[in-house]
């Protein structure tokens, strides 16, 4: 019972806790009104039973306890003025609620506080993680997590960034935002940048979390059906990607252990948009995914399909890193020595992945030397264990 | 309505823009302050002269003792300040882009502690 309540307070948390925040008008204080409600809840509902509608029960129970509050505190100002607005709150409407929803998630992910600190706030308001849980994800100490929670919160209260939903002409630009902070989570979990573990599977599960919310929030924005499909066709391979404890290549996975049924939710994804046809780099990203999952086998995979996604990408959102990966399919379709002109003029000295490529290509037309001098490069700036393994076995395997 | 401080800042030491691109960003400048007193969220908007002409005053064992010359030597220093009054963080970020496109420099957008009461 207490693990069924726990989950739905993890699931409800964000909403709770945004329809609380508009009426209280502080985040810290609709924070705590809905904590006291699940304390309310774990000894309650065990003899009760779970209330047909539990965010419903929650928020009204906060509401309450928020009351309360301000009636024991009623010398403050600023408290006499948010229980002018709890009288207003019944039964919250169920567009409201939605509306609140979006309204936090556009605070926590504001530009004017710094993406780990957005990172931050949308897992510990939208996604219900708890402080101890956020650090283990970041590897960071719970006290230094929660002095990042708490001055991004003291940031948005004292220079009052506003609790609503973008206006139009900002909107795109916005979302992008939004965007960016599920994606972060998504690929911290999925390649963390550092540490011992490959797959930080809880952070994958969190943002996929974080992105079908999103599709439920935003459903008619392409690109937000573009990432919640990139992140599933990726996240399908998650059980081929690590062998033994270690990291398998795309073209040697044991496709028969890609998940399907995330495979088949991002196609659909994916159909959604073609029909809408307002490509962006999120739908690219996980077209080309997309093409890999079609493939029966490495050899079967349609290179020149994904070489044509990546011109597209390359034409919309040009980076070094995606000119990187344009270079691999290049390799594919017309031969390893082009490829290997592509990486050379690209200019990312620090990001491992462009040595890497490089030995495996130089791997590949036999400059074994060149090859092995290109892995030690790669190994100086690569920081996951995982990886590191990875590439000293290649580069081992050369000589042998 | 909350108040902000728009300190346009520019890296210590740096030299004056040319007189022509100079006489560019006054005038750019003074449209801007006009758009916002027309607005009606403009408050206070000024040049500051050099650092060198700064004095600064130090409690010492009871006494208030002189010093010439700025406060702290810092790697930014401010040209100018403008305090706008709008409802939220937005509406400042908004005046302050303005700002930053007319001055050419980088602009510290930071709000002012509430007034109580």
């Amino acid at each position: 019972m207490n693990a069924e309540i726990t989950a739905i307070f993890r699931r409800e948390y964000g909403r709770a806790v945004a329809v609380l925040t508009r009426f209280l008008g502080d985040i810290s204080l609709a924070e705590e009104a809905v904590q006291e409600a699940f304390a309310v809840a774990l000894s309650r509902w065990p003899q009760t039973g779970i209330p047909v509608s539990p965010v419903g029960w929650l928020i009204t129970t906060a509401r309450n306890k928020a009351l309360d509050r301000v009636r024991r505190e009623a010398t403050r100002t600023e408290r006499e003025y948010a229980a002018h607005w709890l009288i207003d709150l019944e039964e919250a409407e169920e567009h409201e609620v939605h509306d609140d929803h979006l309204r936090l998630i556009f605070t926590c992910c504001h530009p004017a506080l710094a993406p780990e600190a957005q990172v931050a706030l949308t897992l510990r308001l939208i996604g219900g993680l708890s402080t101890e849980e956020i650090a283990h994800a970041f590897l960071m100490q719970p006290i230094a997590m929660a002095q990042r929670i708490c001055r991004a919160k003291a940031k948005i209260r004292d220079a009052r960034i506003p609790y609503r939903v973008p206006e139009a002409n900002e909107l795109p630009a916005r979302v992008g935002a939004v965007l960016a902070v599920v994606y972060l989570i998504f690929n911290e979990g999925y390649s963390a940048y550092s540490g011992e573990e490959v797959l930080r599977t809880e952070l994958c599960d969190e943002a996929i979390r974080l992105g079908r919310l999103l599709a439920t929030l935003m459903p008619h924005v392409s690109e937000v059906l573009g990432l919640l499909a990139l992140m599933l066709l990726t996240d399908a391979r998650r059980g081929a990607r690590v062998r033994d404890g270690n990291l398998v290549l795309l073209s040697d996975q044991d496709r028969a252990l890609w998940d399907d049924s995330r495979i088949e939710e991002g196609r659909t994804l994916l159909r959604i948009c073609l029909a809408r046809n307002t490509p962006g780099p999120y739908q690219l990203q996980a077209a080309i995914n997309a093409v890999h999952a079609d493939a029966s086998s490495a050899a079967h995979t349609d290179w020149r399909q994904i070489l044509e996604l990546y011109d597209q990408l390359m034409a919309i959102a040009p980076s070094a890193v995606v000119a990187l990966n344009r270079a691999v399919a290049v390799g594919e379709v017309a031969g390893i020595e082009r490829a290997l002109q592509l990486v050379d003029a690209i200019d990312l000295p620090k990001y491992y992945l462009q040595h890497a490529v490089r030995a495996d290509l130089l791997r590949r037309i036999g400059r074994t030397a060149d090859a092995a001098s290109a892995y030690c490069q790669a190994l100086e700036h690569c920081q996951n264990q995982k990886e590191r393994e990875f590439l000293i076995r290649q580069c081992e395997s050369l000589t042998r | 309505m909350k108040q902000y401080l728009l300190s346009i800042c520019y890296p210590a030491g740096s030299s004056q823009p040319a007189p022509e691109a100079l006489h560019q960003i006054m005038s750019d400048v003074m449209a801007l302050r006009k758009e916002m007193q027309s607005a009606g969220v403009w408050v206070f908007s000024g040049g500051l002269c050099a650092p060198d002409s700064a004095t600064v005053l130090r409690h010492s064992n009871g006494d208030i003792v002189l010093t010439d010359g700025p406060f702290t030597e810092s790697k930014e220093q401010i040209g100018g300040i403008t305090i706008v009054q709008v409802p939220d963080l937005d509406a400042a970020l908004f005046w302050a882009r303005k700002t930053a496109r007319a001055t050419t420099t980088p602009v510290e957008v930071r709000p002012f502690v509430e007034q109580s009461g």
